[in-house]
């Protein structure tokens, strides 16, 4: 008899976690949870300015403090080459400054102490002289000729523009626009944040002098591609270098990129030949590393006058900091920007794109992001919310009229993406039923009636999760499949490895699922290990939702490996051929006669102990998967909010989400991801207010400033769910990650602008604060966003 | 038993101050000599290797590092250790038993209550102290006691359920009044 696939924990179970048996008792081991014999501590001493040339650096107090073992500068590191260092967008970025600070935060010196308290006060007694120049806080400054060139330290880099970048048809979309009865316009700013896992950054270097080893425990999305980075800027073979990458206190893509902090560790310990350990604090994390957005939208759409979209143009001036550090995958200079209005069934479209350096933190990373798309799908959803207004056509019946309908996959977007399968209306039908749509427009007048401003918002995409195929898609010419290896013990229990890296997603649970599903082998006989590269296949990591779409799907062509082989050992133990052998979960038996079988731990206990002639022992495999597509989520979203007139604060009255992310294999994990992604998009939306000043000073250095939602004001979310398996990935799977992270901002912003644009405003910028929604109602008139903020 | 923690200055000047001092963690008593500057949380995590209390934002605001003290919850990053003399500490270690999990542990893991794991000794610690004098809360009374402890992953609803799972699981396990 076949075994209940939800009782060995297989695909489609809510099994409850297995990292969980260690996070509720306080034994998780995150970075700077790891002590090693004679660890030493580091400190960063960080630039005070945005802008300036560094006149002299005196560390001599610092070395006086007992207890200091090294103190370190650029000057230091440049000694050993090791000044400078590549980014993941083909760009360099300083270690410590050697020449010039270049935004508020940077790093400047390091302390090595005994202990982190004594490297804090040695750093405090560094004496830097800075020689202030003009800060660039924004792209607009930055094209200033009377403004300083920021990155000097670069040949042929004139001005402070870094690429300019354009797809699409630009003749088919000037023509569509030529043929419109309407053309609808919006000029966005998607404001900075910061993703603001709750662990900040930290790193543990151990060099060993005798064998030549290189161990370092990091905070690392991926740490496959750290290894690779560090062979090349520490000259160590990539062999004597392991990246462990232990539990991980979240990530959200602020634990992508590669840190001054983790190579100025690493120098520590060859100079000390000590372990040397670096934990930033909270304000450190927030002022330098990894921030997400800061990219002006500006568009257009061209319609008849029956609501029909012909085509749309877009622009954006994006802002990445002093340093070009955000990963993209190469070949695509804003990410996948242009995967705007995938969703939408659209005949032309034309994106332009430059960006440029500012005197600000390296920026533009995927923050719970797959490459760029959560600003497209902002500027998607609200453009969509703006035409449909313009048309006097209602929200919903505009969408419907332009989404992709189900028989038209695959469907080849104007920007060249092939999205494959999906059901939007059915979705739009289950959204609009559950917030109760129809009776929202007499429910909005009567509540104006009594003084209650009510909005009602809409947001729908489809976006590209799982990249790549490795023929598009690289990370400095790293190719992006993933990985996965699987090993049967002979008693029938096993270990998997990938070349992914949990954050909190529960890979430890889901990925032995899958392998539960296909081998039939109980999820609770199969330990799952990530994110150390001596013993995990290489694997480019988990961000941008990739994990179940490649590395996931590796571990279903893994798992079929072994079964293949089974299947040989089976017929052997059942001396048949292996033409007559059939498969049932967990079971091979002989064709016409069910009775007479073996299960698959025989078949493991068989590869060690009594294989055919001619094979060879042992029960394992692994499997490199380069996925033939992106993987396409659809997702639907509504909200209800209702805005204080007097005060301009709002609230979150209902929101209810339709999520199709195709299979599910674990639905309670999926759940989470969907309200922790809600959570973020409500925050973006409502509170995460990062932002700068005229000199560079960053507002928002704490969370005192810098608001993330708790329990109090995060409002409830409904969930619905609809399934359309993925046509190419092995198990149906399509990623779910960042789904709600991506559609949710526009959902909350377009009910709000919902609720007050009878005044005449049309775009109040994010964060939606109430000062800013209050002036939209005091005035009529748009809010934006621009930094730089009047201060005091 | 004691534990001597001398790893603050390993060689300290002789204007160092040290300051001995006995703390009750998890039931058992620790005498410990330490900078009357250092925080409570940098003793439990690296004097006493108690690393299950997480340390955020060191400026009392993420929650990461709550114990109860003296039964209450406190943020470890807000006092220093010196202030701990006397007083009766708990985290996260002392919540179960070598065999079992308290409820609110069991709590978290059935109903998903956490995804990286960074925020749960300190909201089950909240969470705790609430259901001891409140054993019967409502959704908001959850969300009020929790809006100390900020998560990134959970979105906060499943941690709510985790919270009112325990508090039916603590009331249904008391023994009936005859
Ligand atoms: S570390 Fe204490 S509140 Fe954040
Ligand atoms: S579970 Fe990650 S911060 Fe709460």
């Amino acid at each position: 008899m076949s075994l209940d696939e939800i009782k060995i924990g297989g695909m489609g179970a809510s099994r409850r976690r297995v990292e969980d048996n260690r996070f509720i008792r306080g034994k998780g081991k995150y970075v700077d949870d790891v002590v090693l014999p004679g660890m030493l501590h580091m400190e960063i001493l960080r630039s005070t300015v945005a802008h300036a040339r560094i006149k002299s650096i005196d560390t001599s107090a610092a070395w006086e403090v007992p207890g200091v073992r090294l103190v370190l500068t650029g000057e230091m590191m440049a000694a050993r080459n090791l000044a400078w260092m590549p980014t993941l967008s083909y760009d360099t970025q300083a270690v410590l400054a050697t020449d010039k600070v270049r935004f508020q935060g940077q790093e400047v010196a390091a302390v090595i102490a005994d202990d982190p308290y004594v490297a804090k006060d040695a750093c405090a007694k560094i004496v830097v002289e800075y020689e202030q120049l003009p800060a660039i806080v924004n792209p607009t400054q930055a094209q200033d000729p009377s403004m300083p060139i920021i990155r000097d330290d670069k040949e042929n880099q004139p001005t402070n523009k870094i690429f300019e970048w354009e797809i699409g048809d630009k003749e088919r979309t000037d023509q569509a626009f030529a043929d419109a009865d309407v053309v609808s316009t919006i000029d966005l700013h998607y404001p900075r944040s910061h993703p603001s896992p709750m662990e900040n950054c930290g790193s543990i270097a151990d060099y060993d002098r005798a064998t030549g080893k290189l161990t370092v425990y990091m905070t690392s999305q991926a740490p496959h591609i750290v290894r690779a980075a560090v062979a090349m800027v520490a000259e160590i073979p990539e062999h004597q270098i392991r990246i462990i990458s232990p539990d991980l206190g979240g990530g959200f893509g602020n634990k992508v990129p590669i840190y001054p902090g983790y190579v100025i560790s690493i120098l520590a310990s060859i100079l000390t030949e000590r372990p040397v350990k670096w934990i930033e604090d909270n304000t450190g994390n927030l002022i330098s590393t990894g921030f997400g957005r800061d990219v002006y939208l500006q568009g257009q759409v061209a319609m008849r006058k029956d609501g029909k979209i012909l085509g749309m143009r877009m622009h954006t001036i994006s802002d990445h900091g002093a340093f070009y550090a955000d990963a993209q995958p190469t070949k695509f200079k804003i990410g996948l920007m242009h995967s705007t209005f995938a969703c939408y069934d659209i005949p032309a479209a034309h994106l332009t794109s430059v960006g440029y350096y500012t005197n600000k933190a390296p920026g533009g990373v995927a923050y719970r992001c797959s490459f760029r798309v959560t600003e497209a799908m902002f500027f998607q959803e609200r453009m969509i919310h703006a035409a449909a207004n313009d048309l006097g056509m209602d929200q919903a019946e505009f969408r419907r009229i332009n989404l992709v309908k189900d028989d038209m996959f695959p469907y080849r977007t104007a920007f060249g993406f092939l999205t494959d399968s999906g059901q939007y209306d059915k979705c739009m039908q289950v959204g609009m039923e559950a917030i109760g749509y129809d009776t929202f427009k007499q429910e909005q007048e009567e509540a104006r009636k009594r003084g209650k401003l009510l909005g009602l918002g809409i947001s729908t995409m489809t976006e590209p999760l799982g990249a790549g195929n490795s023929r598009e898609y690289d990370i400095i010419g790293i190719k992006m499949f993933d990985s996965a290896e699987l090993r049967i013990h002979m008693t029938g229990k096993a270990i998997l490895r990938t070349g992914a890296k949990t954050q909190g997603q529960g890979h430890e649970t889901t990925w032995a699922q899958i392998v539960a599903h296909e081998l039939g082998i109980p999820a609770d006989d199969i330990v799952v290990e990530e994110g150390d590269t001596d013993t995990a296949p290489f694997g480019m990591g988990t961000y941008a939702s990739r994990s179940t779409p490649v590395a996931g799907a590796a571990v279903a062509m893994v798992a079929r490996k072994i079964r293949a082989k089974a299947r040989k050992i089976a017929a052997h133990l059942l001396e048949v051929s292996e033409e007559d052998i059939e498969w049932e979960l967990g079971r091979f038996y002989v064709r016409g006669n069910q009775e007479r079988g073996v299960t698959i731990q025989d078949c493991a206990l068989a590869a060690y102990s009594n294989i055919p002639d001619g094979m060879e022992p042992g029960l394992e495999n692994n499997a490199y998967y380069d996925p033939p597509n992106l993987t396409w989520p659809f997702a639907a979203y509504f909200c209800k909010v209702e805005v204080d007139a007097e005060t301009g604060v709002w609230d979150v009255l209902k929101f209810v989400a339709v999520d199709d992310c195709g299979v599910r294999i674990n639905p309670m994990i999926v759940e989470g991801q969907v309200m922790g992604g809600l959570t973020e998009a409500y925050a973006m939306a409502n509170m995460q207010y990062i932002t700068f000043d005229e000199e560079g000073n960053c507002i928002g250095s704490n969370y005192m400033d810098y608001l993330l939602p708790t329990a109090w004001e995060t409002p409830g979310f409904e969930l619905h769910e609809v399934v359309t398996p993925c046509p190419h990935h092995p198990i149906g799977a399509k990623g779910i990650g960042e789904c709600a992270t991506v559609a949710g901002p526009a959902a909350f912003v377009n009910a709000v602008m919902n609720a007050i644009e009878h005044t005449g405003v049309r775009n109040v910028d994010m964060p939606l604060m109430p000062n800013r929604v209050f002036e939209a109602l005091q005035t009529g008139k748009d809010v934006s966003g621009m930094p730089p903020v009047k201060v005091g | 038993m004691s534990s001597l923690y001398d790893e603050v200055a390993p060689n300290p000047g002789a204007d160092t101050p040290v300051r001995r001092v006995t703390i009750e963690v998890n039931g058992e008593k620790r005498t410990v000599d330490v900078e009357p500057r250092l925080l409570l949380v940098h003793l439990l995590r690296q004097g006493l290797a108690l690393t299950g209390t997480h340390s955020g934002c060191d400026t009392s605001n993420c929650g990461a590092c709550t114990v109860l003290f003296d039964g209450s919850p406190l943020k470890s990053c807000t006092m220093f250790a010196v202030q701990a003399d006397g007083h009766k500490v708990e985290t996260v270690e002392g919540m179960g038993t070598a065999s079992g999990l308290h409820p609110v542990q069991e709590g978290f893991k059935e109903e998903h209550g956490l995804q990286c794991g960074f925020c749960t000794p300190g909201m089950m610690l909240a969470s705790k102290a609430l259901l001891e004098r409140n054993p019967n809360p409502t959704e908001d009374e959850v969300r009020w006691a929790l809006s100390g402890n900020l998560c990134r992953c959970t979105g906060y609803q499943n941690i709510v359920k985790s919270v009112l799972w325990a508090a039916e699981k603590m009331r249904n396990d008391q023994p009936q009044e005859a």
